[in-house]
C-alpha cells in the first residue's frame, strides 16, 4: 500500500504470470540455490495489492528448508510509489547487519530467472496476526516484555545508515503532514474531524530532527513475527524512508494497531514507558514525550487518510468488498482522533 | 409505495445466508470473503435503519453552528472550511459535542464493536440510579 492508499501499477515488458510458470521458474532456480536442489509445496500466502507472498520448501539432499518468495503482483506489476523489492531486500540485509531480527535474504530475482521482480528469504515461524498476538495464551509471557523489546529493536533500526539508501524519500514531519493534507484535500469529501486534526498537527509540528534517520515506516503489530521469545522478525519494509525516528515509536502506539486492547497503547500489548525505556537503554535518542504524542495523533490521521483513500481504489482498480469495507474504517480513526484531541 | 419486506429485512436475510451457509460450507479465501460480504451487508442494513434520523439531527446541529442553510454535504464542507481556517475551534460552543455526536453516529453504522467506540459509550452512559436501601 502506498501513502495515499492508492495503488498505481505499471506493467513492464517481461510477461510473467500464473503459478504454473512460477513453479517451473522456481524449480530451475532451486538448482542454483542449492546443488541438486528442488522445490515442493508451492502455495500462496497472501495476495496483497502491491505484493504477492508465496511459501515453498527447498529440498537439499535430506534437508528441507521453508522459504518465502515476495514478488511484485504477477511478477511484473510494480507500484510506482513503493520502494521496490530489490531495495527492500537490501534493507533486510542492512537491518540484519545491525542486529535487527529479520528474515535472511537467500536470493534477489534477476531478469535471467524469468520470475519478475522479487526476492527469496528464509521462512520465520511465528504469529503475525495482531488479534492473536494480543490475546493468545501462548504469547502471554512474551507480552510482558514485548513493548520494551520493540523499543530495543527500533533503536537498532535507527542506527542503519540513511546515506546507504539514497533512493529512499527524505521527509521532515512538516513535509509528511503537508503530503497527507493534500491527499485529504483531493479526496474532496469533507471530514471536519480531519480538519481539526490537521490544524492541531500543523500547529504542534515538531521541527525537522537534528539527525534524519532511516525509518521503517510501518513498524506495528501486524508486521512483526512474534513467538514466545518475543520479536523474531521485522517484516514489510516497503514504505521505509528517511525522517524523524520518533515516527516509528508513535506508529506502533496508534490505536488502529491495538486490536481492541485500547488500554495497552503499544500494539495492544504494552505501555509506552516500557517502549521508550527499551529504546533509550539500547542507545536510541531520548524520547520527548510531547513529540511522541504528536506522532500518535499523526498515526491516526495517517491511517484515516489511507482508509479514506480506499474509496477511490474501490471505484477504480480494486472494486472488491474488502476494499469497500476498509474505506468504511475511516470513522474508526475519527473517533481515535477525537479521543486524542477532544476528550 | 413499495412493497414489503423492507430492504433492511432482505439485506439482513442475505447477510445471514452468506454467513451461515456460504461461509460455513466453503473454505479459505472464499469463506473469508463471504464473511466480509456478510459484514458489509450488515453495515448497509444499519445505515438504512439508523442514518435517516441521525442525518436529520446532524443537519439541524450544523444549521445552528454555522448559521447557514444547505444540504448535509454543503454544510459539512463549510464546517470543514471554517475549522481549517481556524474561525471555529474546540472553544466554539457546541462544536465539540457536534463532532462527538456525528462521529458516534458514524461508528454505530460502520463499526459498532470497535473497542474505542464501546469505551466511549460506556464513559458517556448516564450513571446507574442509586439503589434504594
Amino acid at each position: 500500500m502506498t501513502a495515499s492508499g492508492k495503488v498505481r501499477m505499471t506493467t513492464d515488458p517481461a510477461k510473467v504470470e500464473g503459478p504454473g510458470d512460477l513453479q517451473a521458474g522456481l524449480q530451475t532456480l532451486a538448482g542454483r540455490l542449492a546443488p541438486g536442489g528442488r522445490i515442493k509445496d508451492l502455495r500462496r500466502l497472501t495476495a496483497g495489492a502491491t505484493q504477492e507472498v508465496w511459501r515453498f520448501e527447498l529440498i537439499e539432499g535430506a534437508a528441507e528448508t521453508s522459504l518465502i518468495l515476495r514478488r511484485a503482483p504477477g511478477g511484473t506489476r510494480v507500484s510506482e510509489t513503493a520502494i521496490g523489492l530489490e531495495v527492500e531486500a537490501l534493507l533486510l540485509e542492512a537491518a540484519g547487519a545491525k542486529g535487527v531480527p529479520v528474515p535472511a535474504v537467500r536470493h534477489v530475482l534477476t531478469p535471467d530467472d524469468g520470475l519478475g521482480h522479487g526476492f527469496i528469504m528464509s521462512f520465520v515461524e511465528g504469529e503475525t496476526l495482531g488479534g492473536r498476538i494480543v490475546r493468545s495464551e501462548a504469547l502471554a509471557p512474551a507480552r510482558t516484555f514485548l513493548a520494551r523489546q520493540c523499543g530495543e529493536v527500533l533503536a537498532r533500526v535507527h542506527t542503519m545508515e540513511p546515506n546507504d539508501f539514497p533512493m529512499l524519500r527524505r521527509l521532515t514531519p512538516a513535509e509528511l503532514i503537508a503530503q497527507y493534507h493534500e491527499v485529504y484535500r483531493v479526496s474532496a469529501w469533507p471530514r471536519p474531524v480531519f480538519d481539526l486534526a490537521f490544524r492541531w498537527l500543523h500547529a504542534h509540528c515538531p521541527p525537522a530532527p537534528e539527525r534524519m534517520r532511516l525509518v521503517h515506516g510501518d513498524f506495528r503489530n501486524g508486521n512483526l513475527m512474534i513467538g514466545p521469545d518475543g520479536v523474531r522478525a521485522v517484516l514489510d519494509w516497503e514504505i521505509a524512508h528517511v525522517g524523524d525516528p520518533m515516527e516509528d515509536l508513535g506508529w506502533i502506539c496508534t490505536n488502529a494497531w491495538r486490536f481492541g486492547m485500547v488500554d495497552l497503547p503499544v500494539g495492544g500489548f504494552g505501555q509506552r514507558e516500557d517502549l521508550w525505556a527499551g529504546y533509550e537503554a539500547a542507545g536510541g535518542a531520548p524520547v520527548q514525550r510531547d513529540h511522541a504524542h504528536w506522532w500518535e495523533v499523526y498515526g491516526s490521521m495517517r491511517w484515516g487518510v489511507m482508509c479514506a483513500g480506499m474509496t477511490a481504489s474501490f471505484r477504480g482498480a480494486d472494486p472488491s468488498v474488502e476494499r469497500a469495507v476498509i474505506a468504511r474504517r475511516t470513522s474508526e480513526n475519527e473517533i481515535d482522533l477525537l479521543r486524542l484531541l477532544a476528550a | 409505495m413499495q412493497d414489503q419486506p423492507t430492504p433492511s429485512e432482505v439485506i439482513g436475510a442475505v447477510a445471514q445466508f452468506l454467513k451461515t451457509v456460504v461461509a460455513a460450507e466453503t473454505t479459505g479465501a472464499t469463506s473469508f470473503q463471504a464473511r466480509v460480504a456478510a459484514n458489509a451487508l450488515e453495515m448497509m442494513r444499519r445505515q438504512l435503519d439508523l442514518a435517516p434520523a441521525e442525518d436529520a439531527k446532524e443537519l439541524e446541529r450544523l444549521k445552528t453552528l454555522l448559521g447557514a442553510d444547505g444540504t448535509l454535504l454543503d454544510l459539512n464542507a463549510e464546517l470543514a472550511r471554517r475549522i481549517e481556517a481556524g474561525t471555529l475551534d474546540l472553544n466554539t460552543p457546541g462544536l465539540t459535542d457536534h463532532l462527538w455526536d456525528t462521529t458516534l453516529a458514524k461508528l454505530a453504522v460502520d463499526q459498532p464493536t470497535y473497542a474505542a467506540y464501546r469505551a466511549t459509550l460506556a464513559k458517556r452512559a448516564p450513571p446507574e440510579p442509586p439503589k434504594e436501601t
